[in-house]
């Protein structure tokens, strides 16, 4: 069979887990793709590809296409998202020297109350903390800033590549970082850093990367795009079957994936994570979701989210800001190419984000959705309709 | 009036190769070969232009400076933002990305520019074909040893052991050193 080929662009991070699946375990070749997986070595360089046309679609941090929607960070182009390619996945991590402070002052490491984390970190530090996180748009600085916006710590965000994340943290360039997996695990493996939260303890359906393309080549070939989102979307399904798991952590150990150890990105994928060098296991359900709970779907209350706090931090229009980003969710190709597919689809493309605290029932075209819950650790409701906060 | 550029660059020889081609242009240079502590170093010098290979993991970290720069510090634009779209390509295709202190002439960054741009080039062919030289030797080696293979279990000579191979290899349509592969690694299975 005569494949179309089709350049897809990547960080080695556990979250690219869909696009490798996809070329991995015959999704893509299925809808007659070839995937040809480029990996980058930082995201603006992952941005420029993209932008200048090197590859055709590719694995983005969600509010990098938002953040462009939005006319920052050098947008030369719009950038659509076609669909969402993981929720959560992010761990934040301090130092050994802060992790005992933080002992000292009874932190239990309990890995799960954002609020109280922030208040002993408060107590632990006198100076401002500097926190590195893997690029100025990311859910990282998104997650961060929110959890620390009211508490009064001063703090300075270092850009700092993951792979180099753990390497930074022993070094002092931080005291603590916000990363993807399994490079927080690493930190952990290497004596470096202890971890002292997931980034769902702060929001619990971050979206993390989205499959992103420029806006132009989106509609120039409607049937690519679509056989691209399919591939995607069922290899998506594929990862959330619990027998498929260790099979993806060892693709996507190799070398040309990810390039870390099987165990490291198993912990992720199971929820298991060994937060400490002493060996303490913490269970968490979420740690980092593919498909279930309709994780797939581009929700434009999510990136009017993400767009409302940085119209905020930049001094732009609330209002517009959101609407721009919106647009660039592509909702209506989501359901065009998805629904043959067998994907549930909802019965809106946007929600109150913030408001469920238990799994809950939605309505949907085959009435089987159920949406995972999606508190954030302060208990506030976000309504992308008229929240100008 | 000179500008100040910084490469940041972990490789002395290839540093060198540029700064080769910029100071002819008259121009201040100075090397920045760690990625530890980059945004203070890079800070302190206040460059006009900032040069940096796309392949380096240390770019993220540019871009941060390059999109807080603050009331107190120089703005620095984004290379892609130029409105020289042709050179912005050029410099895509040849692997190179740079930072400019906003307000620069166009023309002055294009010299610089132009000038990096051949140098990376010429990295980008030295790559290729350093990976080219690899491949043959390991393609090599790998003949080497399915040839040795051949004569210890068929008990034939050298030279009859490669013309098996390459007729193996004809016959099948395929290169004489992915079938020395496949030996390989079958008396590897068997031994």
């Amino acid at each position: 069979m005569n494949l179309t080929s089709l350049r897809v662009g990547f960080v080695p991070l556990l979250d690219v887990a869909p696009i490798v699946i996809a070329r991995e375990m015959g999704f893509a070749q299925a809808e007659g793709l070839g995937l040809e997986l480029q990996r980058a070595p930082s995201w603006s360089s992952l941005r420029d590809m993209l932008l200048w046309g090197k590859v055709d679609a590719a694995q983005m941090l969600a509010p990098v296409p938002v953040a462009m929607a939005l006319g920052l960070g050098g947008a030369v182009a719009r950038l659509d998202i076609l669909q969402v390619l993981s929720i959560n996945g992010d761990v934040i991590g301090v130092s050994q020297a802060l992790a005992d402070r933080l002992r000292v002052l009874g932190h239990d490491f309990a890995f799960t109350d954002a609020r109280r984390a922030a208040d002993d970190l408060g107590r632990a530090v006198d100076a401002p903390l500097r926190i590195g996180v893997p690029f100025p748009y990311s859910t990282h600085v998104e997650l961060v800033t929110y959890w620390l916006r009211n508490t009064g710590l001063t703090y300075e965000l270092c850009t700092i590549p993951p792979p180099r994340m753990a390497e930074a943290l022993a070094a002092g360039e931080v005291d603590a970082f916000c990363v993807g997996e399994p490079w927080g695990s690493v930190a952990v493996e290497l004596g470096a850093g202890t971890l002292l939260l997931p980034g769902r303890a702060i929001w619990a359906v971050a979206p993390e990367k989205v499959l992103a393309v420029r806006h132009d080549r989106a509609d120039a070939n409607p049937a690519l795009t679509g056989r691209l989102m399919r591939a995607v979307w069922r290899a998506a399904k594929w990862l959330s079957v619990p027998e498929n798991r260790l099979i993806a952590s060892e693709i996507l150990a190799r070398p040309e994936y990810v390039n870390a150890p099987v165990e490291m990105l198993d912990r992720a994928l199971r929820g298991e994570m060994v937060i400490s060098a002493r060996g303490e296991m913490r269970q968490v359900p979420d740690m980092i979701r593919f498909f279930d709970g309709a994780a797939t779907f581009p929700w434009r209350s999510q990136v009017a989210w993400f767009a409302a706090q940085l119209a905020r931090r930049q001094g732009l229009d609330a209002v517009r800001s959101m609407a721009a980003a919106k647009v660039i969710c592509r909702t209506d190709l989501y359901r065009q190419n998805l629904r043959a597919a067998g994907a549930d689809l909802p019965g809106a493309s946007e929600k109150l984000e913030g408001s469920l605290h238990h799994p809950t029932a939605v309505a949907s075209e085959q009435g089987q959705m159920i949406l995972a819950p999606d508190a954030f650790f302060d208990g506030q409701i976000f309504d992308a309709t008229t929240d100008l906060r | 009036m000179k500008l100040h550029i910084v490469i940041v660059e972990p490789d002395e020889a290839r540093a060198k190769l540029v700064i080769d081609c910029l100071l002819p242009l008259g121009h201040q240079v100075t090397v920045i070969g760690e990625a530890s502590g980059l945004a203070r170093r890079v800070c302190d010098i206040v460059p006009d232009i900032v040069l940096i290979d796309m392949s380096n993991p240390s770019r993220d970290t540019l871009e941060e400076m390059a999109l807080a720069s603050g009331p107190k510090e120089r703005p620095v634009a984004f290379f892609v933002d130029r409105t020289d779209r042709d050179l912005t390509q050029q410099a895509i295709e040849a692997g190179v990305s740079a930072y400019v202190v906003d307000g620069l002439q166009p023309d002055r960054v294009a010299s610089v520019m132009d000038a990096a741009i051949a140098r990376f080039q010429m990295f980008r062919r030295m790559r290729v074909e350093l990976e080219t030289t690899r491949r043959a030797l390991e393609e090599r080696k790998l003949i080497d040893r399915a040839k040795g293979i051949l004569m210890k279990a068929r008990g034939i000579g050298e030279e009859d052991a490669y013309a098996l191979l390459r007729k193996t290899a004809m016959d099948q349509g395929r290169k004489v050193a992915e079938v020395a592969g496949a030996l390989v690694t079958a008396a590897g299975l068997l031994s």
